[in-house]
């Protein structure tokens, strides 16, 4: 081990998205040294795609009457709650909804600069699922304003940025995590962490799918690495499939187009230009009554939110993206399997004001004039309800000295999360698993690692250079990625998955013996082969997961068990490591106290 | 199905050459596209940046047919010719292939000091109007892909990285030097490390921005104004002597700690 560059900090951040650099700016503040890793450069990691906004109940607009709209952190709970369709863990919904107010305020004092109301407080927008306007708001590039404020403040606070280095194992001494192990994307050293705590802040993994919003770091390294340690996984079924992806062109398949536009008037429309989300089949039981039936009444709505219910179009993401499913299985969608949003009748100096990253985006990147045209979309795989389970007062994971908090955690979300949530999530979590971490470190000194683990580490690491015949990785990942596309997407059934768990076992086998040129120094193709083991194993654990739960709940539709079941209802799925295979055991869903049960009858 | 060749720079610091590579396009391919498939399909050795792939994370800057552009948003068809030279930027040390080390840039923020607000408004929600903030929501839009700082000639053709912050930076300090709510008094650094004096106003940096910020017109013309104001306007400096007017009401920049951060390469 003395042969590796070797770093030590109380408390390892890893990962510089909004939750990372949130646990820096806590950890510093608790006075811990604090060293992060980002697998990019710092700034770049995937909150920057967030565009919509950051949800919390600061109640800051006002009706055509002059009234506040009466939103609370009540309400707010209420409706994640209602969207995670109640897979969501109690204590976390209720910490996060009464937090996230004071952390977007505090963003402010950071740098922030929001919209502001006429007031000239913060403007919040509507969104999918959330009862009054709560999305705090820059334009459409919220998420940019977010990661740049936090990584200014924790640059402000001091921290030691590890940039381009990839992690690939965390370290024990005994059962608990000391360390972690990986290269330098540039040079291809190998590098040592030692920290008394870690604080994982790796993000979600959407890359074994072939149509999805998310950026070459979204593997799953972070999960896989916990998982192997020991951390148990949460319903690693529930994947968020985001409504609207752009359809068209064929190289910008997948990337995202903003709720943002549905939440500023944008309307679906199919191939007969009928506004589909109008058809009463599309709206689950527990929203009857609380949107518009009709376009008359859905456009007066833009005015006064007061006095008319919102569109359709903003039911929860889960919802919407099962109806574009249903559309184009149905023959009514565009010769690109997709459906029309719409949101010319804004105007273009409107669109331009509201929405001008989404304007550039098609202006430049496809060739559509967004004021003038309708835009294709489909739904794209967005983001992961499930992951590592940490408890909601300081994210700790059930591993002792490793702490998760943002996408990778899971607890919050349920089985769909809303938009707007996982910013506000990065935010309340990040702070409360840097806290968590910082306590744990200053009570313990670091730990002593057997360079074992490390040797074994190389071996994965290593294989694919020395190979004399082997395997593309490239090769599989693509077969992963269409594999997982078509069986385990958005409609799953026991034969699909059966199907995509057969592919999956094919594939690892296949994959024990790649084959990489070239050298460790920059090389994608190298980054690629340890990725795809990664991304094999979330897969074979989503499928597992998602054959095991027998009904449609959120994310999770199944054709063959297509209601609710209030037996799974009230079980999460979680998933561990035993020896070589996956253990996945049913466990109860926490119970809701009297009082948040209480606020949830109220306000449902 | 059309094709195309891509000429891409391969090397080291130690040197390269340009080699070509033969790609199938499709509708609407941009460049990172032509790239990321001969990864997978020729040559998985070739190193280049990218994330979003979408123009928001500023990750995949190089230049193209020698102009400094994101790979992400050029789109092989908007090239001329039937030849497409990617090479790495060129004012930062070449690490391999596209890839360049832009640490400095990372080291020079680190210099400049985060917002801090003033004393009675800390803690409490700030109440500012749209059009207060308009100018700096403007500025908030990098997504420091540091092409300005590519091109910019301080750095580019001078070399001088030890006196001037450059482009990207000058945004960055405008945009809190024109914050409603912030208490420092940036023009010290302006006037010194930062080296606002450097610039010329080619404006080559607004010419290649992304985000189309109007980097030279909206952020380093007014900071040179307001650091030619503190420090060479002699009727000004006469009315501060005589005790008329104060030189800054702002907390002076030294209240801050600078440097904290460590960025590790």
């Amino acid at each position: 081990m003395d042969s590796y560059e070797t770093f030590e900090y109380d408390v390892l951040v890893v990962g510089a998205g909004g939750a990372g650099l949130r646990a820096v700016i806590a950890a510093r503040e608790a006075g811990c040294s604090v060293g992060v890793v980002c697998k990019s450069l710092l700034g770049k990691a995937h909150t920057v795609m967030a565009e919509g906004g950051v949800a919390a109940a600061l109640g800051n607009m006002k009706s055509p009457d002059g009234m506040n709209e009466p939103d609370s952190w009540k309400v707010h709970l209420t409706d994640t709650f209602k969207g995670g369709a109640f897979l969501n863990n109690p204590r976390t919904v209720e910490i996060f909804a009464k937090e996230a107010p004071d952390r977007v305020l505090e963003l402010e004092q950071y740098g922030a600069v929001f919209d502001r109301t006429p007031e000239g407080l913060i403007a919040e927008r509507p969104f999918g699922g959330h009862k009054y306007r709560r999305l705090n708001h820059v334009g459409d590039r919220t998420g940019l304003e977010l990661i740049r404020t936090v990584q200014d403040k924790a640059v402000g606070v001091g921290m030691s940025v590890h940039m381009e280095v990839t992690l690939t194992r965390l370290l024990k001494d005994g059962d608990r995590v000391v360390g972690a192990f990986g290269y330098h994307r540039d040079s291809g050293n190998f590098v040592v962490f030692r920290a008394k705590a870690i604080v994982l802040a790796t993000g979600g993994w959407g890359r074994m799918y072939q149509f999805t919003s998310n950026s070459w770091e979204g593997t799953g390294d972070g999960l896989q690495m916990a998982y192997e340690a020991g951390a148990e996984l949460l319903d690693m079924e529930m994947i968020q499939f985001h409504p609207t992806g752009m359809a068209w062109p064929p190289g910008m398949r997948g990337i995202l187009v903003t709720e943002g536009v549905r939440g500023e008037g944008g309307i679906l429309k199919n191939n007969k230009g009928e506004r589909f989300m109008f058809n009463p089949e599309y709206t689950p039981p527990l929203y009857k009554g609380q949107f518009a039936e009709d376009a008359a009444e859905a456009a007066r709505w833009l005015d006064d939110k007061k006095n008319n219910r919102r569109p359709p179009e903003l039911l929860p993401r889960d919802v919407v993206a099962r109806a574009i499913y249903k559309e184009v299985e149905a023959g009514r969608g565009t010769e690109h399997k997709a459906v029309l949003l719409d949101v010319t009748h804004r105007g273009e100096q409107y669109i331009k004001r509201k929405l001008p990253s989404m304007y550039e985006q098609f202006h430049a990147l496809g060739a559509v004039d967004i004021t003038k045209e309708a835009m294709e979309v489909y739904p794209t795989i967005h983001y992961t309800m499930g992951g590592v389970w940490a408890e909601p007062e300081g994210c700790a994971t059930t591993v002792p000295g490793l702490f998760a908090a943002g996408e990778v955690a899971a607890g919050l979300h349920g089985a769909n999360r809303l938009g707007g949530n996982s910013l506000s999530d990065i935010l309340v979590f990040g702070k409360r698993a840097g806290e968590g971490a910082a306590a744990y470190a200053q009570s313990t000194k670091l730990g002593t690692i057997d360079s074992s683990q490390i040797t074994a580490e190389l071996g994965i690491l290593m294989q694919p250079l020395g190979a004399s015949e082997g395997e593309n990785p490239y090769k599989i990942h693509q077969e992963l990625q269409e594999n997982m596309q078509h069986d385990c997407m958005i409609a799953r059934t026991e034969e699909g998955l059966t199907r995509a768990l057969n592919k999956i076992q094919e594939l690892k086998l296949r994959a024990t013996k790649l084959k990489v040129a070239g050298t460790t120094a920059f090389n994608p193709g190298w980054h690629a082969a340890r990725d795809l083991r990664f991304m094999l194993n979330t897969s074979e654990i989503i499928v597992r997961c998602a054959l095991q739960r027998k009904e449609s709940r959120g994310a999770q539709w199944r054709l063959d068990y297509p209601s609710l079941d209030a037996e799974w209802g009230k079980k999460n799925l979680v998933a561990t490591k035993d020896g070589d295979s996956i253990l996945i055991k049913e466990r109860p869903l926490a119970e809701m106290s009297a009082e948040l049960k209480a606020i949830v009858e109220e306000y449902k | 199905m059309e094709t195309i060749t891509l000429r891409i720079f391969r090397g080291d610091a130690s040197g390269g050459k340009l080699v070509d590579y033969k790609v199938e396009t499709f509708p609407n391919m941009v460049v990172l596209d032509a790239i990321h498939s001969i990864q997978a399909e020729q040559d998985s050795t070739i190193a280049c940046r990218w994330n979003c792939k979408a123009a928001k994370c500023g990750s995949c800057s190089a230049e193209i047919d020698g102009k400094p552009a994101l790979m992400c948003k050029t789109q092989v068809h908007d090239c001329k010719g039937d030849v497409i030279t990617v090479t790495p930027m060129r004012t930062f040390p070449l690490l391999k292939d596209l890839v360049t080390d832009v640490s400095w840039n990372y080291r020079m923020a680190a210099k400049i000091p985060p917002l801090t607000p003033r004393a009675d408004v800390a803690g409490s929600p700030f109440n500012m109007q749209q059009i207060d903030v308009d100018r700096v929501q403007e500025f908030r839009k990098c997504i420091e892909c540091f092409l300005c700082q590519n091109v910019c000639h301080v750095l580019r053709e001078h070399e001088r990285t030890d006196a001037f912050f450059g482009p990207r930076q000058m945004v960055r300090i405008a945009s809190l030097e024109m914050h409603p709510m912030d208490d420092l008094n940036r023009r010290e650094q302006l006037k010194g490390e930062a080296g606002v004096g450097f610039c010329n106003i080619t404006k080559c940096c607004t010419e290649v921005c992304p985000e189309s910020i109007h980097i030279t017109d909206n952020a380093i013309i007014p900071l040179k104004e307001r650091v030619v104001d503190d420090y060479f306007d002699p009727v000004r400096k006469g009315l501060v002597a005589l005790g008329l007017i104060k030189k800054s009401k702002k907390a002076p920049l030294n209240s801050v700690p600078n440097d904290l951060t460590k960025i590790i390469v």
